[in-house]
């Protein structure tokens, strides 16, 4: 076993680390090193209840003060690492402390990408990544008449939810031709669009944003050749992984660090979960997730390899996304070509889209509708074949459709 | 503050006092208790924060919600007590509230 563990990046892979390693047995020293004033919290409600103002800070942090103290993990907030020296097995920090370890774990997260057009620096531009900047966004609401959302993904769309329940108008700009297309099939797509259509929110799709307008602060939105007042803008056109500290000290990386079944980078000593990772999929592809699934399981993972008990990570992708009473659950990856099979109408707000694989179950969206999402979740971890006539047919329960 | 008695499988209680508006899983992890795992921080969209109500409560329990309830229906060792005790908010009425958790969230 390793004497020394530190973890670099205080999110939620990192406190889902420092559980699992100690619950494995782990007794050496652990030191938690983050860039934010703050231990570990959650990021989900930032764009929903936190932003509404129903859910206080407190409630964000995913552990108590009391449970880094019960683990003997020594924790550094507010203090970004700089750099790692591989061959002496150093971490060193932006005020020059160093730590040394004998195995690293890098859940450095990912950050907003930043949109580069005229004026995009003027007052009442935001982005929505941490407290900070939840804090910076909510008491404009109160004071601003027209939100712009840039960027219709599900950050944008959750915004604009939020948005419309404050008595804002809301404009979204979308530069692809739907909303959420990264994440999600065209029904679903083409549902919350007509759900926020209904809910008064204006939409411009295939609509890039070419600038900013304002004397001192954001007054309009330049795109499509015109200009849209709007006097607060919400970007949310992505984000990109932390692998800053990867790539200087030479590990292998590229949109996201490299990682094998075990959560382990190109250094046999160092290790990454989260966000900030790329692995190989269940199905092989080489991909880069950004969800609290992929954070909990990678860092259990990177523990328990850490911790001397290897295991391949291999569990079923799953997220969630609130917009007004829908609660839209995704478990598996949706890909281009895969048979899609609708459950449901979506005019009764609950339904389900399953994509078929060879035949097999291979991915689910479905909006509350969480028989279909559950069964389809397991369906997927067994890659089960299932007839699509069957998904289709309302008649016959979930829990009998295998 | 209401308190709340939580107890493991192994039947190790811990009783603790959770602030009104929180929710029951809140009150385990807040004060690590172990034995909800609760993934999503609450969202129902997990169903790793199942939990039976001690049956002398159930009749002061808010009823449960469409997404609960369907949820629920496929967590192992569903009793006619289970609960997603993130969607029970801690509230005066439930001050002395019991539950117990079960073997596994998983
Ligand atoms: C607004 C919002 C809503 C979301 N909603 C959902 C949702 O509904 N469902 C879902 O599944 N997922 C959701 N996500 C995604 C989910 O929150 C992330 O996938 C998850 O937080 C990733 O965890 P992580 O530990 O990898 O990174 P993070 O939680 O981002 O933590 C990484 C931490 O490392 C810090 N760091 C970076 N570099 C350094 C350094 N050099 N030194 C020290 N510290 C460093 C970062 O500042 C950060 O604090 C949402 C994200 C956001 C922003
Ligand atoms: S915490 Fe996820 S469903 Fe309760």
């Amino acid at each position: 076993m390793p004497e020394k563990i530190v973890i670099i990046g205080a999110g939620q892979a990192a406190a889902q680390a420092i559980a699992t390693l100690r619950a494995e047995g782990f007794d050496g020293s652990l030191t938690l090193v983050g860039d934010e004033p703050f231990a570990p919290y959650q990021r989900p409600p930032l764009s929903k209840t936190y932003l509404a103002g129903t859910f206080e800070r407190d409630r964000l942090f995913l552990k108590p003060d009391a449970f880094y103290t019960e683990a003997k993990c020594t924790t550094i907030f507010g203090v970004a690492a700089q750099s790692i020296d591989r061959s002496t097995k150093k971490v060193t920090l932006v005020d020059g402390r160093t730590l040394s370890y004998d195995k690293l774990l890098l859940a450095t997260g990912s950050r907003v990408r930043l949109i580069r057009v005229p004026g995009a620096d003027l007052p009442g531009i935001h982005y929505l990544r941490s407290i900070a900047d939840v804090d910076g966004l909510r008491p404009t609401f109160k004071t601003s008449k027209h939100l712009a959302v840039i960027g219709g993904g599900y950050i944008g769309l959750e915004v604009a939810a939020v948005a419309r329940k404050y008595g804002l108008a809301v404009t979204v700009f979308e530069a692809l031709d739907r909303v959420m297309a990264r994440a999600v099939s065209k029904p679903i797509s083409d549902f919350y669009e007509k759900v926020h259509r209904d809910a008064g929110v204006v939409f411009h799709l295939n609509t890039g944003v070419e600038g900013f307008e304002g004397k001192g602060k954001l007054e309009a939105i330049r795109a499509g050749g015109k200009s849209w007042p709007s006097d607060v803008a919400l970007v949310g056109i992505g984000i990109m992984p932390n692998c800053e500290l990867a790539k200087a000290s030479g590990l292998t990386f590229g949109d996201g660090i490299h990682v094998n079944e075990f959560c382990q980078t190109s250094d046999p000593d160092i290790f990454a979960a989260g966000d900030c990772t790329r692995h190989h999929g269940r199905d092989g592809a080489h991909i880069r997730l950004e969800c609290v699934q992929n954070a909990i399981d990678q860092a259990k993972h990177a523990a328990l390899a850490m911790a001397g008990k290897p295991s391949t990570y291999r569990e079923v992708p799953w997220f969630w996304s609130d917009q007004y009473d829908l609660k839209l659950q995704i478990a598996g990856l949706i890909r281009e070509g895969d048979q899609t099979v609708a459950r449901g109408d979506p005019a009764s707000r609950k339904f389900a889209v399953f994509h078929l694989r060879n035949g097999a179950v291979a991915a689910v969206e479905a909006v509350n509708a969480a028989p279909e999402y559950l069964v389809g979740r397991k369906l997927i971890g067994e890659g089960a074949h299932v007839a699509p006539e069957r998904l289709a047919d309302t008649a016959i329960p979930m829990k009998n459709i295998a | 503050m209401p308190k709340i008695k939580y107890i493991e499988h192994t039947g190790k209680e811990h009783e603790v006092e959770v602030p009104n508006g929180w929710s029951v899983m809140e009150g385990a992890v807040k004060n690590l208790i172990p034995g909800i795992d609760a993934d999503c921080g609450g969202a129902c969209a997990c169903a790793t924060c199942h939990v039976y109500v001690d049956p002398a409560w159930l009749e002061k329990m808010p009823p449960k919600a469409d997404m609960e309830e369907t949820m629920l229906d496929f967590a192992q060792d569903l009793e006619s007590n289970s609960r997603l005790s993130c969607q029970i908010k801690v509230s005066p009425e439930l001050d002395g509230l019991v539950v117990k958790m079960p073997k596994s969230q998983h």
